[in-house]
């Protein structure tokens, strides 16, 4: 083992260290945005379902700013968005800079993200079904939780699923500001100073966050289907 | 206990505007069962949405239990809307809840407790015959019993009325007819009033006791079943009830076997119908004994509706002209119909 690391990852058993914190930043970055882009998108997704034209409470004023808001913030590259939202950064965590602070983007990059996949997620679920609970008197707030959240969940989860790969790359760009993690050990230990087997070795843990993610996602979709 | 006045539902899509429903006037009795028949896009499904405003009309008013819906606020008219039970043709029903679950779901907020709701959805399920699959998932049902588990569900509140839009036309025949004779006993046993779409004059003919006829958003024609079927006046009405007495399949037979059956040139070819106890058998003796009309008779049925029997024949008749004319003129006084089929029988 030692002698494997020795002569294929010569500069890897040293960053020991390194590669735990690294892997904790990720993890933490990930973890937080995740939670609250997927509150903030679920919220977001579902006003965009309901005021639609055909939606249960449509109400064009509303849906148009929103549908405009996320197409917006979906096409700034997140590199720029970094940028540009900084101050905003800095008045939310106090500072523009470490990995708390490369949460504020990562939120930002990914609520509008999430919300479309939510939204087209949730037009999936079958009208005949939204009407039969409209039939039965169940209130607009009824059939959201109810019948969306509910039969839409498999779709919810599929989305997170792939929101959350989304959202592993991002952190790796959110090194740029000085968030740590896998993204900047990757660059600035391994690309910076041309050894290719801390690349390697980053994202291969990346690889491997994706791909669990990916497992539990499916795990969970195939337990709420029937 | 349901009053529709003048509805009108317009659709503008674009430029373009669609008036799916037009002047319609509708009243159904308590303990009705209102069949409403209409090809495809005729308005069915706009018109019966307008009972519980699924469809807000356009102009018109609904009345349910002598309410008047479109004066409620949207609480008042959700829990309105839980005394008007409906059922679709597929069936709607959450395919992430159990079926108990299922006809749980419209017993929300009601004021029953958590040990009632389960007696109620018990019942009900014992009701539709589906007692053992209350834990079972609507993927795991067939068709029919999908549709038995959204009557329960429909009927969970204690409805007056139950709106059934083309519950059957995803079923096959016989699960069709498993399904209307559960509707016959619902509308019997709870006294229910229900009011059926259908593109089907069979499943009318099965239970309905009164039907409208729908053509481009329009009611063209509508009364007591006995009348409509034996009396049809429009041609949409006629068409339909051809269709379901199984005429039109009797006469295409006929006509693509003219030298089996022996029709003459001379021969003259009509569909006679006939109600209550008026039988053929005399009646043809007398045909023959008083005119000297010979009457051959193609095909024949008899249909019972609402106990009532209509007779529908096809038949030629043969001998000489005048004799004919008197022949019908007495099978008009006898309130027997004649409807002379015009098909060219000589090609
Ligand atoms: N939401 C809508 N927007 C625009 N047009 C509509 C809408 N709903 C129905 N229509 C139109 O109204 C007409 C009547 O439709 P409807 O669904 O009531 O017919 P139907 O008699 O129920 O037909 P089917 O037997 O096919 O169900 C059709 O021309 C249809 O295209
Ligand atoms: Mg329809």
């Amino acid at each position: 083992m030692q002698q494997f690391f020795d002569t294929y990852l010569p500069h890897v058993a040293p960053l020991k260290e390194e590669f735990i914190t690294s892997t904790w930043q990720t993890l933490y970055m990930v973890g937080v945005t995740a939670l609250i882009a997927g509150i903030l998108g679920i919220l977001l997704g579902v006003i965009l379902l309901v005021t639609d034209k055909n939606g249960i409470m449509a109400n064009p004023f509303i849906f148009h700013i929103l549908d405009k808001f996320v197409n917006i913030f979906r096409s700034i590259p997140f590199i720029i968005m970094m940028a540009m939202i900084v101050s905003f950064t800095r008045w939310v965590v106090g500072t523009s800079i470490g990995t708390t602070a490369a949460i504020v983007p990562l939120v930002v990059g990914t609520t509008p993200f999430f919300a479309r996949q939510i939204q087209n997620a949730l037009v999936e679920v079958d009208p005949g079904v939204i009407e039969a609970a409209q039939a039965m008197g169940t209130s607009p707030l009824g059939i959201i939780f109810r019948v969306y959240l509910k039969e839409g969940l498999a779709g919810i989860i599929r989305a997170a699923s792939i929101t959350i790969v989304n959202l592993i790359g991002l952190t790796a760009m959110a090194g740029a500001i000085g968030g740590g993690g896998l993204g900047n050990l990757a660059i600035a230990r391994g690309y910076n100073r041309f050894f290719n087997d801390i690349t390697l070795v980053a994202t291969l843990i990346i690889l491997a966050m994706v791909f669990i993610s990916q497992f539990i996602g499916n795990l969970l979709i195939k337990k709420v289907s029937h | 206990m349901i009053e529709l006045k003048d509805i009108n539902v317009t659709f503008t899509q674009k430029k373009q505007t669609i008036d799916a429903v037009k002047e319609v006037n509708l009243s159904v009795d308590k303990g009705d069962v209102y069949g409403i028949v209409g090809f495809s896009g005729a308005g069915k499904s706009t018109l019966v949405r307008t009972i519980n405003l699924l469809q807000p009309p356009t102009t018109g008013e609904v009345f349910v239990g002598k309410k008047p819906l479109q004066l409620l606020s949207p609480s008042e008219l959700r829990e309105e809307r839980k005394k008007i039970g409906m059922i679709f043709q597929h069936f709607n029903l959450m395919n992430t809840l159990t079926i108990h679950e299922n006809v749980a779901f419209p017993l929300k907020g009601s004021a029953l407790s958590k040990a009632e709701k389960k007696q109620k959805v018990t019942e009900l399920l014992e009701l539709v015959g589906l007692s053992d699959k209350s834990k079972a998932y609507p993927s795991q049902l067939s068709g029919g019993q999908k549709q038995r588990v959204a009557i329960a569900r429909a009927l969970a509140n204690d409805p007056k009325v139950l709106l059934c839009d083309e519950a059957t036309s995803a079923l096959d025949p016989q699960t069709t007819l498993s399904i209307l004779k559960l509707l016959k006993e619902l509308n019997q046993k709870l006294s229910l009033t229900i009011v059926l779409i259908t593109h089907e004059m069979q499943v009318v003919k099965e239970i309905c006791n009164k039907v409208a006829v729908m053509e481009n958003g329009r009611i063209v024609e509508k009364g007591n079943i006995v009348d409509i079927f034996s009396k049809p006046q429009s041609p949409v009405t006629q068409n339909f009830i051809n269709t379901a007495t199984h005429i039109d399949q009797a006469l295409e037979t006929i006509l693509s076997h003219k030298s089996v059956v022996h029709i003459g040139p001379q021969d003259f070819l009509a569909k006679i119908t006939y109600l209550g106890d008026t039988t053929s058998e005399p009646l043809v003796a007398h045909l023959y004994s008083q005119f000297h009309i010979t009457t051959n008779i193609l095909s024949g049925n008899i249909e019972i509706l609402q106990d009532t029997p209509i007779g529908n024949l096809i038949v030629t008749f043969s001998g000489e002209q005048e004799n004919l004319a008197q022949a019908l003129a007495y099978l008009e006084e006898k309130q027997i119909q004649v409807t002379p089929i015009t098909k060219d029988i000589t090609n």
